[in-house]
């Protein structure tokens, strides 16, 4: 019941009226969730820097390099909020199903499969529809078609109990050899002859970029759905469901709250989302569909929604730390000399450093006060 | 006409199967181990992938495929170490750490084996079953078994009777299916389950010293594609039982062998679809075996995934 309790202080705080102990002890638990993952962050830090002095490479060079890369000049920064979009999408991905108590780590199987069908919804309508008509096309398709695929594993978990972690990578494989399959053959374009892709969709199917700078839309969608999605996960009743679903299902089942369909509605949330992304790869970057869909963003959105605790709202500045270590990564290669595969290593030693730091919550005095007596 | 084609696909379907489980064997007896004392590792791939790689690297340097075999266990043992000490600490989550030990283990693999894509290190020998036998052509050539399958083969009845007849089963399975039960009976959980850890990813490094230095038989970054992930898969099919991840683990290799068995007669359409039938199928097969009450009667008690 204490889950329950908990979830309904957070979800209706005016209800209740907090006192101001309550207030300070909020405040404690929120520095705690700041503190340690930037813990997590400067202990792998100084790991990764022990692995380059380990291969005979600067660590300072190397930082140095991901600031100049990432947020030293305007073409750099570009860069990096570029990246920072679909990231921000693939780990919305991640968060929401995470929220109902799901570890989902397909986002990069949806976002190909969607960016698929955003390029092949647009192929009829290329030379007679006006762009915005294509554009919906493509944007419905690669939301429904990322829906249904993440919410497959979501469906499968609730019916058949199968194992959504798993299910979900290997709906990636599978959406990666459709894929193939495709662009290999009967959609190939016989013009791409080095990487196989589908037809161009051409500057009718393209969004462009938000006036004045060089970064395209799926930034602003991106931010703009964190900050839906933080509204809908902590101020409505589903949110409310979800997180009781996800704190304890029996209790849930008990109050009579639609379990399943709460699973299945988070995990078509996040393959929208995901969708998305794999809507703007193709409709802002790529013009067509082929394997450069799948460039990892999928993977390193599950990191970036663990480190921003997946909390919609902190996902929008760890997606741009990650996104700024994605822009320096061509500069680190050259000036470094070190292969592309640094910032994977770089990548895991974040990721295992903050899951072990998990241990660390409600060991630090400071933070972990009592909760006053006077909550009602 | 029809039967010749249809005999050479069959024939090139169990040389294929034999080959191609031998990885999702090994994998899936280590983390059947890890599992049996309550744990689960997904990581296993990112340990293949290294162990594919370390395995190549040292039998380039060395000469000796046996000790690049030995090496990428040795690496399995380690990263399956680091597993079981993180999941050791109160409120980690194995699942978690398993999918970070996965992205640390392909990303160690890539950094280290560029240099390693080009040249070409000594494979490990295989045993001509088939040419003792008196088999001639594709048959001899379908018998041409590696000392891992057969080395897979010893482990997976070895580890049977064990789990059944040993004091060290006894303690596995207790840990696996009551952590408290252990407890009282002295048992330290944690250090039992690093044990199995580590065994599980022993394996699954060895494992990939089959892939890099026998089928296919040269390291590149896309060696593995998910092999690990389906063996942890498979490992819920075989409910925990050596022996049936024998069964399960052909089943897989031969519809691995699917796609290059029907390139053999020319048939090349859907080459790439064919790539997709182990995953589809280790999909199926979990929607058909998960959920279901024989799986969850002989699911260890203690493991996440099933509660």
């Amino acid at each position: 019941m204490q889950h329950v309790m908990d979830a309904a202080a957070q979800a209706r705080p005016e209800a209740i009226s907090p006192t101001r102990a309550e207030i300070a002890f909020r405040a404690r638990r929120a520095a705690e969730y700041a503190v340690v993952p930037a813990i997590a962050l400067i202990v792998s830090a100084a790991l990764f820097s022990i692995f380059l002095l380990l291969v005979g490479k600067s660590p300072l060079l190397f930082y140095e390099l991901v600031w100049r890369g990432g947020f030293g000049t305007v073409f750099s920064l570009q860069n990096t909020l570029q990246r920072a979009g679909p990231l921000i999408l693939t780990a919305l991905a991640v968060a929401i199903p995470a929220r109902i108590g799901l570890i989902m780590i397909g986002g990069e199987g949806a976002l190909v499969i969607s960016g698929f069908a955003a390029a092949v919804a647009a192929l009829p309508l290329l030379g007679w529809a006006p762009p915005f008509l294509i554009l919906a096309a493509m944007g419905l398709a690669s939301v429904a078609v990322g829906a249904a695929w993440v919410g497959l594993a979501g469906y499968l978990r609730h019916a058949r109990g199968v194992n959504e972690t798993i299910s979900s990578l290997l709906l990636a494989y599978i959406a990666i050899a459709i894929l193939n399959f495709f662009v290999e053959g009967a959609l190939r374009d016989p013009a791409s002859a080095n990487t196989p892709s589908t037809f161009p969709i051409g500057a009718a199917g393209m969004i462009g970029k938000i006036p004045g700078t060089d970064v395209h839309w799926g930034l602003a969608a991106g931010v703009l759905l964190a900050l839906a999605l933080y509204v809908l996960m902590s101020n409505t009743t589903f949110g409310f469901a979800v997180r009781i679903a996800g704190g304890n299902p029996r209790a849930a089942l008990a109050q009579g709250l639609p379990v399943g369909r709460l699973i299945v509605a988070c995990t078509m949330i996040a393959g929208a989302c995901a969708g998305l992304a794999g809507f703007f790869e193709v409709a802002a970057v790529h013009g067509r569909a082929n394997a450069a869909l799948a460039a990892g963003y999928g993977f390193t959105g599950v990191l970036v929604a663990f480190l921003a605790r997946h909390n919609p709202l902190a996902i929008v500045p760890v997606a741009i730390l990650f996104g700024a270590i994605a822009a320096s990564g061509g500069l680190i290669q050259r000036r470094m000399d070190l292969p592309d595969a640094a910032v994977l290593v770089l990548q895991g030693f974040i990721f295992l450093t903050l899951l072990v730091s998990e241990t660390l919550y409600g060991r630090f005095e400071v933070f972990s006060g009592e909760r006053s007596a006077g909550r009602a | 006409m029809m039967d010749g084609a249809l005999a050479t696909v069959l024939i090139a379907m169990l040389g294929g199967a034999i080959r191609v489980s031998t990885p999702f064997l090994l994998v899936a007896l280590g983390e059947t181990i890890t599992e049996k004392s309550g744990r689960i590792n997904l990581g296993l791939e990112g340990t293949l992938v290294l162990g594919a790689m370390v395995a190549y690297m040292t039998s380039y340097k060395t000469g000796s495929p046996w000790i690049g075999a030995l090496a990428a266990g040795v690496v399995g043992t380690l990263l399956g170490a680091l597993h079981a000490t993180a999941c050791s600490l109160p409120r980690v989550n194995d699942v978690a750490i398993g999918i970070a030990m996965m992205a640390l283990g392909l990303g160690l693999a890539f950094f280290f084996g560029k240099p390693y894509i080009q040249p070409s290190a000594p494979n490990l020998p295989s045993v001509p079953i088939g040419t003792w036998l008196g088999f001639t052509g594709q048959l001899e050539a379908a018998l041409d078994i590696n000392p891992l399958f057969v080395a897979g083969l010893a482990t997976a009845v070895a580890l049977w009777w064990a789990l059944r007849n040993t004091r060290w089963g006894l303690i596995l399975r207790i840990t696996g299916d009551s952590a408290p039960a252990a407890r009282a009976m002295g048992i330290s959980v944690d250090l039992v389950r690093f044990l199995a850890t580590a065994a599980g990813g022993f394996l699954a490094g060895v494992a990939g010293a089959f892939l890099s230095l026998s089928y296919p038989g040269s390291w590149s970054e896309g060696l593995s594609s998910g092999q690990g992930l389906m063996a942890v898969a498979l490992v819920i099919f075989a409910r925990w039982h050596p022996l049936r991840c024998v069964l399960a683990a052909l089943l897989f290799g031969a519809a691995g062998a699917l796609g290059p068995a029907l390139q053999t007669i020319g048939v090349t359409q859907g080459y790439y679809l064919f790539n997709a039938a182990p995953y589809i199928l280790t999909l199926l097969i979990m929607i058909a075996s998960a959920g279901t009450g024989r799986a969850m009667r002989d699911a260890p008690g203690e493991l996440a995934t099933m509660r």
